[in-house]
C-alpha cells in the first residue's frame, strides 16, 4: 500500500513536467537568470574589474527563485531535484545577512492533525538544515508548521495530497 | 497584532435571541449542525413524551419542551418516541394518566409535564416519568427557568429521564466546541465555535484569518485552551468564555501545540518543538508557569492527554517508525511505555473519563478510523466507517464519542456509542467542521 502510494506520487511528478495543473518542480526554470540580472555579472574576466563579488537579491520575496518544495508521502527527505534550489536560497542568505526566510512546513490531510503539524515541521527542518549547512545562519531562519491546516489544494485525492506535502520558503527582510 | 482576529463573549442576549428564533422556526433553520441518525441499535425502546401543559400569559414565547426532550432521546439511538398524533390522551400530570391507553400502544415509559409562568420572564418547569408496565413514577422533578435557560432546562430533564431509563448519565445538557473553516485564499476564515450537544445555540468565541487548532475544555467548562497561528507563529491561548479574556500561555520558538488541561485544571500538557523542531511533551503549571519536560526523544512526541487521575500522560510518538501511543508519568519521572501494538498508525489518544477505554485514530486497512482500546482486555474496536476520521473526544459519561469525518469535501461531525452500535451525524452545511471536543458535565 505504502509502496504503491509513493510510486503514484513519483509518477505525478513526472507528469507534472508537462502538466499545467502542477507547479513546475524544475528549479532551473525559476532560478536566477544571468542575462537580465545585473548582480550576477561580477568577477567574470580579467578586465580590471577583478575582486567583485556576488550578492543576493534583497527584494521582498526575491521573486526569481522558486519557493515551494514538494515531498513524497510520509517523507521529509529532500528530493534530489530541489538540491539546486535550496543551494541558491542558502547562497542568497549567506550573501545578505539582513535577509530572512520563514520556512512553512505543510502535510497532506490524512491522519491526525497535531501529528501532521509534526510532519510539516520535520519537512521545514530538513530544508533548514540544508540552508544552514550551506552557509545561512540560524538567526536568518524561522520555521513554522501549518500541518494540514493551510492546504494549497482542497481535493481528497493523490494529486491534491502531493501539492499539499510541501515547504514554502517565504523571503523577507 | 490583532489583524483580523475577533474575540467574542458568550452573550446571554445572543442566547436568548437564538432561543426565540429557534422556537419560532421550530429549532431547525438556525442551526448549522442538524442531527441525522445513520445507524441505530436493533431495538429502540418506545416511549411517549406528551406535549407539556402551559399556564401563563405568553404561550407564544415558550419553547416546546416535549419536542426537545423527544429529540434528545431519539438522538441517543436507544429510544423511539412515538408521534404526538398517535397519542390517545395528552395528560399533563400523573393523575391524568390512563396507563391502558399507553400499554395498548406498546409504550414502555411516559413523560408528562407542565410549564407555569411565575413572572414576566420566570417559569417553573415540572415533569414526571412513569413506567407504564409497573404503573409507577420513576422521576418527578421541578425546576425554575427563564426564556434564556428554557432549552437548557429541557436538556436537563432529558438527562434525568435518560439516566433513570438506562442507568447511564445523559449528556444532552453538555456542550461541544469545534473549529470551522470557510472560504479560500485571502478570504479564508477560521472560527472557534461552541454549541449545545444537539448543535443548537452556536456561538463563535474567536475567529481569525489564520488557522485555529486543538480546542480543549477546562474541567470546569469555563475556559478553552487552543492553538492559534496569528502572525504566522503558533501560540497556545487560554480563553475565558464568559468574559472573552484570553491569555497567551505559550509562545516559545517553534511549535506550541496540542494543549490539554489536567483533571484539576492547574496544568496544561503541551507539545513544544523549539528552534530545532524536536517535538516533545511538556507540562506547564498555569500558576507558577513552571515547565516540566516529559519526553526527550528525537521523534515526534505530541498529542498529550491526561489519565483521569492526573498521574499519567498518554501521547503519540513515532519513535518506533510510525505513530503509536505511549504513556509516561506526568511528574516527569519514569520512562515512556508503549501502549498500542495493533496496526501501523495509532494517534491522538484520549482516555474515557472513567479510564476504561482509550480512543485513538487508527489506520484500518487504508482508512483512518476511530477505534477504542479496552484498557483491561487490550482489544481494539473500530467504531467509525469513514476514510479520514479524526479527533475522537469522549462525552463525559464515557458512553459516547464525537469525532470528525469527511463528506463531500467538507469535515462533518459524527457521534458514536462506545460499543459502536449507535452512530449519527451532526450534518454541517457548506463549511468545513473539525476537531470537536465534548465538554465536561455542567456544574449546578
Amino acid at each position: 500500500m505504502k509502496f504503491h502510494l509513493i510510486l503514484g506520487a513519483a509518477l505525478l511528478v513526472v507528469a507534472g513536467c508537462s502538466s499545467p495543473t502542477l507547479p513546475d518542480p524544475d528549479p532551473t526554470s525559476g532560478g536566477i537568470d544571468d542575462t537580465d540580472d545585473g548582480s550576477s555579472t561580477a568577477g567574470m574576466g580579467r578586465d580590471g574589474l577583478e575582486g567583485g563579488e556576488e550578492f543576493g537579491d534583497d527584494r521582498m520575496g526575491a521573486g526569481e527563485l522558486g519557493t515551494i518544495i514538494y515531498f513524497d508521502f510520509d517523507q521529509s527527505e529532500l528530493r534530489p531535484e530541489y538540491t539546486d534550489l535550496v543551494a541558491q536560497h542558502a547562497n542568497q542568505l549567506a550573501n545578505n545577512s539582513r535577509l530572512r526566510v520563514r520556512l512553512e512546513g505543510h502535510a497532506d490531510e490524512r491522519g491526525s492533525r497535531e501529528y501532521n503539524i509534526g510532519l510539516g515541521e520535520r519537512r521545514a527542518q530538513a530544508v533548514r538544515r540544508m540552508l544552514l549547512i550551506q552557509g545561512a545562519s540560524a538567526s536568518q531562519i524561522a520555521t513554522v508548521s501549518f500541518g494540514e491546516e493551510r492546504p494549497a489544494a482542497f481535493g481528497s485525492d493523490e494529486e491534491s495530497y502531493s501539492l499539499n506535502r510541501r515547504v514554502e520558503i517565504k523571503v523577507g527582510n | 497584532m490583532n489583524n483580523g482576529i475577533r474575540i467574542m463573549l458568550k452573550l446571554t442576549n445572543r442566547v436568548a435571541l437564538a432561543f426565540l428564533l429557534s422556537a419560532l422556526l421550530g429549532g431547525q433553520a438556525l442551526a448549522e449542525l442538524t442531527i441525522r441518525i445513520t445507524q441505530g441499535v436493533g431495538k429502540q425502546t418506545p416511549v411517549a413524551i406528551v406535549p407539556f401543559g402551559f399556564q401563563g400569559t405568553t404561550p407564544d414565547e415558550v419553547l416546546d419542551i416535549a419536542s426537545v426532550i423527544a429529540a434528545d432521546l431519539a438522538r441517543s439511538g436507544r429510544f423511539a418516541p412515538i408521534p404526538v398524533a398517535d397519542m390517545l390522551q395528552k395528560p399533563t400530570t400523573g393523575t391524568e394518566i390512563d396507563f391502558d391507553d399507553w400499554s395498548i400502544l406498546g409504550v414502555e415509559a411516559v413523560v408528562v409535564g407542565r410549564l407555569e409562568q411565575t413572572g414576566a420572564n420566570a417559569y417553573s418547569l415540572q415533569f414526571q416519568l412513569f413506567d407504564v408496565f409497573r404503573r409507577q413514577q420513576l422521576v418527578g422533578y421541578r425546576m425554575p427557568a427563564s426564556r434564556g435557560t428554557m432549552r437548557k432546562a429541557a436538556h436537563r430533564a432529558a438527562d434525568m429521564i435518560y439516566e433513570k431509563l438506562t442507568g447511564i448519565p445523559g449528556v444532552f445538557g453538555t456542550q461541544v466546541a469545534y473549529v470551522t473553516a470557510k472560504g479560500s485564499g485571502n478570504s479564508r476564515l477560521y472560527s472557534l465555535v461552541i454549541s449545545d450537544a444537539d448543535g443548537e445555540n452556536e456561538q463563535t468565541i474567536m475567529e481569525s484569518p489564520d488557522p485555529i487548532m486543538s480546542p480543549a475544555w477546562s474541567p470546569d467548562s469555563r475556559q478553552l485552551a487552543y492553538v492559534s497561528f496569528e502572525d504566522n507563529v503558533s501560540s497556545v491561548f487560554v480563553q475565558t468564555l464568559r468574559t472573552g479574556n484570553r491569555i497567551k500561555v505559550s509562545s516559545r520558538p517553534g511549535i506550541n501545540g496540542a494543549p490539554a488541561f489536567s483533571p484539576d485544571g492547574r496544568q496544561l500538557v503541551l507539545t513544544l518543538g523549539g528552534a530545532d523542531g524536536n517535538l516533545d511533551i511538556h507540562v506547564l503549571d498555569l500558576t507558577s508557569r513552571e515547565l516540566t519536560r516529559l519526553t526527550t526523544n528525537r521523534a515526534i512526541d505530541t498529542e498529550g492527554s491526561w489519565s483521569p487521575d492526573g498521574k499519567e500522560i498518554f501521547f503519540t510518538s513515532d519513535r518506533s517508525g510510525g505513530p503509536q501511543i505511549y504513556r509516561v508519568s506526568a511528574d516527569g519521572r519514569g520512562t515512556p511505555e508503549r501502549v498500542t501494538f495493533e496496526g501501523s498508525y495509532n494517534a491522538r489518544p484520549r482516555l474515557s473519563p472513567d479510564g476504561s477505554k482509550l480512543a485513538m485514530v487508527h489506520l484500518d486497512r487504508g482508512n483512518y478510523r476511530i477505534a477504542v482500546m479496552d484498557m483491561k482486555r487490550k482489544d481494539l474496536l473500530v467504531l467509525s466507517a469513514g476514510s479520514q476520521d479524526e479527533s475522537p473526544s469522549f462525552a463525559p459519561n464515557s458512553d459516547t464519542l464525537i469525532y470528525a469525518t469527511r463528506q463531500g469535501g467538507n469535515g462533518v461531525l459524527e457521534t458514536v456509542s462506545a460499543d459502536g452500535l449507535v452512530r449519527q451525524q451532526l450534518a454541517g452545511g457548506q463549511i468545513d467542521v473539525r476537531e470537536p471536543v465534548w465538554s465536561p458535565f455542567p456544574r449546578f
